[in-house]
């Protein structure tokens, strides 16, 4: 798993995509921040981390579409399967490694929270459970990626799925209202992820969203390890 | 060691691998030898695990693949058809990379450094894989299946892509190798196989065909009483000659190649060498040998050979008495 971990986060640094993901976030993060609260003059952050949750709709695809899809077309996943090294720790060397370069985007968002305590004294504990929701929601988000990116060969096919399922489950609140019948509408807003990460923003840090957000990460990752186990049967 | 019992592999209906068994003792060379798409890849894929088989137990020393996988993961090196490199790593970096993914415990840098002066890929250690030619990217996949120093070793067509200088190289380095490690090699090319090999295993539609244990399979691959001859000469006179010599069994015109010139497939009794009397014989006719060498057994040959065995060579009789 250690092996597996240094050569992802190596080769994040060695192709363009690790530059092109962090300068993305860095960027369009900057923008959010600057248009919600240096503009209004407010030391809330909330609607920044809020808005942040499309942004990683639409740059966790980038991130994590290599991962097995890319072992897959180059053959080497048949080093990597024929090595000493159980599936599982393949699956969870490549999602801490994607994991990593995520918490260095994220990393930006404090700098955010220093720039505004230079106006006025923010609400820290606030600013804190929004960081930890937005890192718990992208663990679980690039869990999604891999799981998709484990399906096909082909990296774009794997970007543009988990750009569907991510959108998919954003939505989850919205498709839950559609549905007259209240049983299943509660099932989908008890899984939305917007609704578990609306919590965090508001400053809420409920244990039962912390859960929810690890146990959809482990989820994601046990089901990718199950295609990848599937294929060697087929 | 390694023991194959009863392996089967299905994909849907059409059956990949078809309830094979052979065994590779220890310190001894296997080669698994068969026209493409004949199951070698498959049965090796099963060997290493990467795939999993539909019937049937495959034993790296005596374990279980599919029971104790990580345990006989780590006693195997494998060589896949394509090496499974990551073009954007330096070969030092891609070595690393194994070393570590493989848990190995010798000396790092020497045990590497031993392994790219044996591949003969010291001095391109520090470039970028994808920059390698396709005959160093082989030895760099090589490379990596030594690195641990595991007990078997399975090579699937490993001097594909290199060049006549780098193939020898390579043989003569397995053929090092096979003495204290199990190896087993797959490849299409009989002579690779019967230079190198201890032992051959011949596969075909996901059957075995033959496995040699003695010398059944030598003695049919022996082709020095065989002979390709091209010569100058009315055909019939020529043939009507030819078979009067004494221990020449058959003897069959192929093809013209030139005016008047024909090329012979002639057969003579086993061990028997006829070729100064073939001389002697077409010399005092006024028949000119243009060419004469020994007949190479294709594949095919071979196939239908043990396949068939004696039939064919009865129709070949007849065809040539024609």
């Amino acid at each position: 798993m250690g092996a597996i971990f240094r050569r992802e986060v190596l080769s994040y640094f060695t192709s363009p995509i690790g530059y092109i993901f962090l300068a993305a976030f860095y960027a369009s993060s900057a923008v959010i921040f600057s248009v919600n609260s240096l503009e209004y003059g407010t030391t809330q952050l909330d609607s920044v981390f809020l808005q942040l949750m499309i942004i990683l709709i639409v740059l966790i695809p980038i991130l994590t579409m290599r991962t097995i899809s890319e072992e897959k077309k180059n053959k080497t996943d048949q080093c990597l399967l024929t090595s000493p090294v159980s599936l599982f720790g393949i699956v969870a060397g490549k999602f801490l490694a994607a994991f990593l370069i995520y918490a260095l985007g994220v990393a930006i968002t404090l700098v955010y929270a220093v720039v505004v305590s230079a106006f006025a004294a923010p609400d820290w504990t606030v600013i804190f459970g929004n960081v930890v929701g937005l890192v718990l929601l992208g663990a679980a988000f690039i869990a999604v990626g891999i799981f998709c990116s484990s399906f096909t060969e082909n990296q774009i096919v794997s970007a543009v799925v988990s750009f569907i399922a991510l959108t998919m489950l954003y939505l989850f609140t919205t498709i839950g209202n559609l549905i007259p019948i209240e049983f299943i509408s509660n099932i989908f807003s008890k899984l939305s992820f917007l609704e578990r990460y609306y919590g965090f923003t508001y400053g809420l840090f409920d244990l039962s969203n912390v859960l929810f957000f690890i146990s959809a990460t482990v989820v994601f990752l046990f089901l990718s390890v199950r295609v990848m186990e599937r294929r060697r049967w087929a | 060691m390694i023991e194959v019992q009863n392996l089967s592999k299905h994909y849907g209906d059409k059956k990949a691998v078809d309830n094979i068994s052979f065994k590779a003792e220890d310190g001894e060379i296997l080669g698994f030898l068969g026209p493409n798409g004949a199951g070698k890849s498959t049965t090796m894929n099963i060997l290493t695990g990467y795939i999993s088989c539909t019937e049937g137990k495959a034993l790296i020393d005596g374990i279980d693949i599919l029971e104790n996988p990580i345990k006989a993961k780590s006693k195997i090196g494998y060589l896949p058809e394509q090496p499974p490199l990551y073009l954007d790593m330096t070969v030092k970096e891609y070595l690393n990379f194994v070393y570590d993914l493989k848990k190995c415990k010798l000396p790092k840098n020497s045990h590497l450094k031993d392994i790219c002066n044996l591949v003969k890929i010291d001095h391109v250690y520090n470039r970028i894989i994808k920059n390698l030619s396709k005959g160093y990217k082989q030895r760099v996949g090589l490379a990596q299946a030594l690195v641990g120093n595991p007990n078997v070793l399975i090579l699937d067509e490993p001097t594909v892509g290199l060049d006549p200088n780098q193939i020898i190289e390579i043989r003569s380095l397995i053929k090092k190798l096979g003495k204290n490690h199990t190896v087993i090699l797959s490849s299409h090319i009989l002579s690779e196989v019967q230079a190198v090999c201890d032992k051959i295993v011949v596969i075909n539609e996901g059957k075995i065909v033959a496995d040699d244990t003695e010398d059944n399979l030598s003695k049919a691959l022996d082709n020095e009483h065989r002979i390709l001859a091209r010569i100058d000469g009315n055909k019939d006179k020529v043939i009507e000659c030819i078979k009067a010599i004494k221990d020449v069994e058959s003897c069959s015109a192929d093809a013209m190649r030139e005016e008047n010139v024909w090329e012979y497939r002639i057969e003579a009794k086993q061990g028997a060498d006829i070729r100064r009397k073939l001389f002697t014989a077409m010399a005092e006719n006024g028949f000119y040998i243009l060419e004469l060498k020994s007949s190479e057994l294709s594949l095919e040959d071979i196939f239908l050979k043990l396949t068939m065995g004696e039939s064919v060579l009865i129709n070949n009789k007849k065809e040539s008495e024609n």
